[in-house]
């Protein structure tokens, strides 16, 4: 001990760093913010720090060519001792710390704590909370498969939209004129270089803030910030009534991150590294990429914007988000910081949250795209087929041989990017249904050249046993007298006999 | 300003240093950027694109649309199977072609084709394809991207090497709607 004790001091001599560290850690914090409420930032930085460690050690391995990324990947899942384990860790981490910083932020706005003075730290969080994302985003490109390169091409294809400098700027994102090696490499000197570097730099000035102006105090409801008096009243808050930061508070932070590290740790062993999935090899054109899970929800936006207002709303949208994050503390710098007297606060994030959370349900299950092997993988219920006419079963085999069951389902089975069809002929008559066939129309496309006509015919007799038994299908009053009593009298009899 | 204190003589020093780094940065400056821009620089951009050969004409039968691939022109060494880009080629009757890029005019997906529905369907937004690539369904905002194409002693080329976008389409046949994002 004692020899430890003269080095200790031997160092601090020249260092002069010893007094700082003790003020630093002493320093008063107000007594309910030892709180598990105000553990998430320094998880956040507990993620980060695991993040670079791991980083370091996949780059021991790592090959940053769009040649060999993809086979040192595979080295590492399977050739190195714990490589897996290794990117089991990487990858998981950078969802927990997605996750956490998401967190954090939404505890800050609840709490009222972007308010004066802290504007400034706030602003500096929106932009690690970009710069998170950003890692997020090209960490998932250095995981050179398939989804890595689609994903790229999706990237290239929003950037191609920005008027006037748009094909600049795809070429400045790819390096070149395609996804290939150049892309590779600047995607990998952002995401180990030039995003890592900020970061420590902003994390570094957010922390130094947080220590300055001291940690936002427990919002009261009643307890009003105004620039004139809070730094009074904080000070009077903490040196009175204070509570120093080692040990009273930071015990918990130790906790919860090592809570964090050990759930990551256990996600790493139990799920395992993320893919990477099929080699990046753009003439394999049998795959449906998906990005990872925190850009599902733009996923699924991109495939519901209308055509029309795509482009706009691709370029308007992220800026007046970033701005509206950037200007927050500006117009509510001051008054209520408890979530009880902030119920629009609270709705921004209830409504933020069913919004983010429905799309990416939506992004997961991907209801928009159709299912490319349902026509030859997923059979027609053997109940919709039971006591049909020859004609109707022919229709059957054309619903299947022309793709229909890609975009359609029946019985829940295939697609759902057309509308469900067990009860089509409810909703359509049999004149409906050749016309929506043959033209198309709502979505879908027309089938007109690709049918013969006894195609089509065989194909609208199936649709129209497509109705629940006891209830009959659509009709057209009209049809008896156009046609004449014999005409409506057979097509009434005919194909709608019996239900599913 | 005066220069009769020794003060103000070093702080118009550190002032002139300032500005001499100032200058020097501009220098510097100006080559980072222009390696930077490396990409779009014109000389190298126009030479992104040139005629490859998909193939001998009896690849592509009349009245069939089919997969081809060829090996992209401007390429590093290291680029690996990156490189290799598929696309599709329809033969109308013997005579015309179109050659459609892979990517989606959505966002740059592999659309697919189904020559039992005569579709061409992508698997990321749903967006689908008439045979002719003109916009059957979804998000797309146009039709298939399109090669400029010739025959030449039995061989059919393409005119391609840069990766068709929205805002950046490869050639587009006379008639095909093209719309500048």
């Amino acid at each position: 001990m004692r020899v430890i004790r003269k080095v200790g001091e031997w160092l601090d001599q020249r260092l002069k760093l010893g007094e700082t560290i003790r003020e630093t850690a002493e320093h008063p914090v107000p007594r309910e913010t030892a709180s598990w409420f105000y553990v998430f930032g320094s998880a956040a930085l507990t993620c980060f720090i695991l993040q670079i460690v791991t980083g370091i050690l996949l780059a021991l391995i790592y090959v940053p060519s769009a040649g060999e990324a993809w086979n040192s990947l595979q080295i590492l899942n399977h050739d190195i001792s714990l490589g897996w384990f290794i990117r089991g860790l990487h990858g998981w981490g950078s969802n927990f710390m997605v996750a956490i910083v998401l967190i954090h932020m939404v505890q800050v706005f609840l709490f009222g704590a972007y308010k004066f003075p802290r504007e400034l730290t706030w602003m500096i969080g929106v932009f690690l909370l970009l710069m998170t994302l950003a890692m997020a985003f090209s960490g998932q490109v250095l995981r050179f498969d398939q989804d890595a390169y689609w994903g790229l091409g999706i990237g290239a294809s929003i950037a191609s939209r920005v008027p006037i400098v748009g094909p600049w700027a795809v070429n400045l994102m790819l390096g070149g004129p395609i996804i290939a090696g150049a892309t590779l490499s600047r995607f990998f000197a952002v995401h180990v270089f030039l995003v890592p570097g900020l970061l420590i730099a902003f994390v570094g000035v957010h922390l130094l803030m947080v220590l300055k102006l001291g940690v936002n105090e427990w919002p009261m409801p009643g307890r009003i910030v105004r620039r004139a008096t809070y730094v009074a009243e904080y000070h009077e808050m903490t040196h009175k009534a204070g509570v120093p930061f080692v040990p009273n508070a930071i015990w918990k932070d130790i906790f919860f991150s090592g809570f964090i590290l050990l759930s990551i740790a256990a996600c790493a062993v139990f799920l395992g590294p993320f893919g990477p999935s099929g080699q990046p090899d753009p003439t394999i054109i049998q795959t449906a990429p998906r990005p990872d899970f925190f850009f599902l929800w733009l996923y699924a936006v991109l495939s519901f914007l209308p055509p029309s207002a795509e482009t706009p709303l691709l370029m308007i949208g992220p800026a007046i988000g970033i701005v509206v994050l950037l200007l927050l503390p500006f117009f509510a710098g001051e008054g209520e910081k408890s979530w009880k007297r902030r119920p629009i606060a609270v709705l921004t994030i209830l409504l933020t949250a069913v919004m983010l959370g429905s799309l990416t349900q939506l992004g997961l299950h991907t209801p928009w795209s159709p299912v490319m092997d349902a026509w030859s993988s997923v059979p027609i219920p053997s109940d919709y087929l039971k006591g049909r006419t020859a004609l109707e079963r022919r229709g059957a085999l054309v619903f299947q041989a022309k793709q229909c069951h890609n975009c359609h389902s029946l019985d829940d089975m295939g697609g759902k990017r057309g509308p469900a069809l067990d009860k089509v002929a409810l909703r359509l008559t049999q004149d409906q249904l050749i016309r929506q066939v043959i033209q198309g129309g709502g979505n879908m496309p027309a089938y007109g050249k690709n049918l013969s006509p006894p195609e089509t015919t065989a194909l609208v007799a199936f649709l129209e046993t497509l109705h629940p038994t006891g209830q009959p299908p659509a009709g057209n009053a009209a049809r008896a007298v156009v046609l004449g009593a014999s005409a409506a009298g057979s097509s009434a009899a005919g194909p709608s006999a019996a239900g599913p | 300003m005066t220069e009769s204190t020794g003060v103000s003589r070093r702080v118009l020093l550190v002032k002139l240093g300032v500005f001499l780094n100032g200058i020097v940065g501009v220098i510097l400056a100006v080559p980072i950027v222009r390696y930077i821009l490396s990409p779009v620089a014109h000389a190298r951009k126009i030479g992104y694109e040139s005629w490859l050969p998909l193939g001998g004409l009896e690849e592509f039968p009349a009245g069939q649309t089919r997969l081809a691939t060829y090996r992209n022109p401007v390429v590093n060494p290291w680029d690996g199977e990156t490189a290799d880009i598929a696309c599709w080629v329809r033969n109308v009757d013997g005579q015309t072609f179109q050659v459609f890029a892979i990517n989606c005019a959505h966002l740059g997906c592999p659309v697919r084709w189904f020559p039992q529905s005569n579709l061409f369907m992508c698997p990321c937004h749903g967006g689908a394809y008439y045979q002719d690539g003109s916009r059957a369904s979804g998000p797309p905002p146009r039709g298939l991207f399109t090669y400029h194409y010739r025959v030449d002693d039995g061989k059919l080329f393409i005119k391609a090497g840069e990766m068709p976008t929205t805002g950046n389409p490869t050639a587009s046949v006379p008639g095909a709607r093209r719309t500048c994002a």
